[in-house]
């Protein structure tokens, strides 16, 4: 049985339409002749959804018992039961309660899917986890529950409810997004102008991301030499490109950092930090000084880094780049070589041989070098 | 003959022992010197260094053979993990320390700079005071304000500081900053 098609409902903030545009994209469906039913709406006493979602057969919720009260949660057993040609079921980052098959809602999603039922969902961009740090610094609100963005890069499609700042806020204000005595708190934390144009450029990045991550997959798949086919089915399902910068625990490596950063930054992209440590030798002294303040930057960044023993560079560093889907690597300018090492191939080269095609190689000069050797 | 081979020999077994010795003598004396700084840490704090702080930090580094380390200091809002990424921050620290390097490299120095997260700037010191050693602090009076150290966190320094401090009094003509372009 093939899996169900899976489209996703994105949105900056609470109250920009993905649980209407998801109900109205059903009705379309269920007019077309479909079998379309609501696995789970919330519709958060919106009397513009809950108008909207009549007409469609609702799969009763499960009452679940939670200490001393009783919560209301999707019923995956009997919508699998039920097996409609297509789900809609809202937030997608929702965590169930204990005694549910699973801990998240988009592990339910991926049951319903793998039954061979299509899913409508809907979700936030703060709740996507690369992104949760980078919103919270922006919003001063972080949200406890998280998705993994495999979840947006698994989906067949992603569609941006897209609003301006002005017109939400407008919303708000006229009570269609929270009742009337929560607005003036929502637009003196969360609402304001600056977080919600924040959030809504975060959101139009992910989505052009996401295409163009899936269109070059699309490209490879067109294209079908067996090379190719090989590329495409190691990559990981990533959104978007990914960083790797070849660091050594001592403070010059600090400035390939900054560099392999900022340019993650102009590519949105992911970026990771590796240091191949030579097997056998303890890390101690001014070493073990240099892997904290390593650790703190990436911290401090929000990139990983990666520590592996190796005796092999280039070996390590080929497996890192496929296991990360890595598609950039940037490394320090090499020490010159001494004796026989002269006649060994340059870093660089062996690193584009022992890659997979298309991971670019960028080396990084030696500041101070240049200066001394001036 | 022989005579003039031997008082050569001796010449140069006296004179290279001598050296030996006196070099033997220089480096105990100086490695007992319980002055000898091997780190320099210059805090700074919002979007500008003051030049003449930075300056006098890469004369002393110069001068005593010490390493660079200027530490960026980032308030974490309280809504926050302490230890969560501040790409904002850091976006405003970068561009500092690329210019701090590139100035400390013009005069050979070396560098090992820092960002160190707190609730505040004196707890970001605070936090760097408990992992990182150094040996002198220069504190850019200067930067007291709203964005910088107050004089309640200079006394504190002072106070806390396992090395000696060293706090630049601002000079009126002082307005020349290394200042990060998002500012």
């Amino acid at each position: 049985m093939s899996s169900g098609r899976y489209k996703i409902f994105l949105g900056m903030a609470a109250g920009v339409g993905k649980t209407y545009r998801m109900l109205q994209e059903g009705h379309a469906e269920a007019e077309a002749g479909r079998d379309v039913v609501i696995g789970y709406l919330e519709p958060h006493k919106r009397e513009e959804t809950s108008a909207q979602a009549r007409g469609l057969e609702v799969v009763p919720r499960r009452r679940v018992a939670v200490r001393d009260v009783t919560v209301e949660e999707m019923d995956l057993p009997a919508l699998l039961a039920r097996s409609p040609d297509l789900a809609l079921i809202d937030e997608l980052a929702h965590t169930n309660p204990p005694g549910l098959t699973h801990k998240k809602r988009y592990e339910d999603i991926a049951d319903v899917l793998e039954s061979g039922i299509d899913v409508f969902s809907t979700v936030n961009v703060q709740h996507l986890e690369s992104l949760n740090d980078q919103v919270a610094e922006l919003t001063g609100v972080r949200v406890r529950e998280t998705v993994p963005d495999s979840v947006l890069g698994s989906a067949d499609e992603v569609v941006l409810i897209d609003l301006t700042p002005e017109t939400l806020i407008a919303r708000l204000r006229a009570g269609k997004v929270y009742p009337g005595e929560n607005v003036q708190a929502a637009l003196d934390n969360f609402f304001r102008i600056e977080n919600l144009a924040a959030l809504r450029e975060v959101s139009l990045r992910q989505v052009a991301e996401d295409v163009e991550s899936k269109r070059l997959f699309s490209q490879d798949e067109a294209l079908g030499t067996r090379q190719e086919e090989r590329v495409a089915a190691d990559a990981p399902k990533a959104v978007g490109e990914r960083l790797l910068a070849l660091v050594r625990p001592q403070p010059s490596s600090q400035r390939l950092v900054r560099r392999a950063w900022r340019s993650a930054q102009r590519l949105g992209t992911d970026l990771d930090l590796l240091w191949v440590k030579p097997p056998g030798k303890p890390i101690e002294g001014e070493q073990e000084r240099q892997v904290t303040a390593l650790r703190q930057l990436a911290s401090v960044l929000g990139a990983t880094l990666l520590i592996e023993e190796h005796d092999d560079l280039v070996a390590a560093v080929a497996r890192v780049v496929r296991e990360r889907g890595s598609t950039y690597i940037m490394v320090g300018e090499a020490d010159p070589p001494r004796g026989l090492a002269r006649l060994r191939e340059p870093l660089p080269q062996r690193l584009m041989r022992a890659t997979p095609p298309g991971v670019d190689v960028r080396i990084v000069a030696h500041r101070g070098r240049k200066e001394g050797e001036r | 003959m022989i005579d003039h081979v031997l008082v050569a020999t001796a010449l140069v077994a006296g004179l290279g022992g001598g050296y030996l010795i006196a070099r033997s003598r220089l480096r105990g004396r100086r490695s007992d010197h319980p002055d000898t700084i091997h780190q320099i840490l210059l805090p700074f704090t919002g979007t500008e260094v003051s030049r003449r702080a930075l300056d006098a930090a890469l004369r002393l580094a110069r001068a005593e053979g010490a390493t660079l380390m200027p530490a960026y200091l980032a308030a974490v809002p309280k809504s926050l993990p302490l230890e969560c990424a501040i790409p904002n921050e850091a976006r405003r620290a970068m561009p500092m320390l690329e210019a701090i390097e590139q100035r400390a490299s013009a005069q050979g120095v070396g560098v090992d700079a820092r960002i160190e997260r707190g609730r505040s700037y004196r707890h970001a010191l605070e936090r760097l005071l408990e992992h990182e050693t150094f040996d002198r602090v220069v504190v850019p009076a200067s930067t007291a304000g709203a964005t910088g150290f107050s004089g309640d966190d200079l006394v504190w320094l002072l106070r806390k500081a396992p090395a000696e401090v060293l706090i630049l009094r601002p000079g009126p003509e002082d307005q020349r900053v290394i200042a990060s372009p998002s500012a």
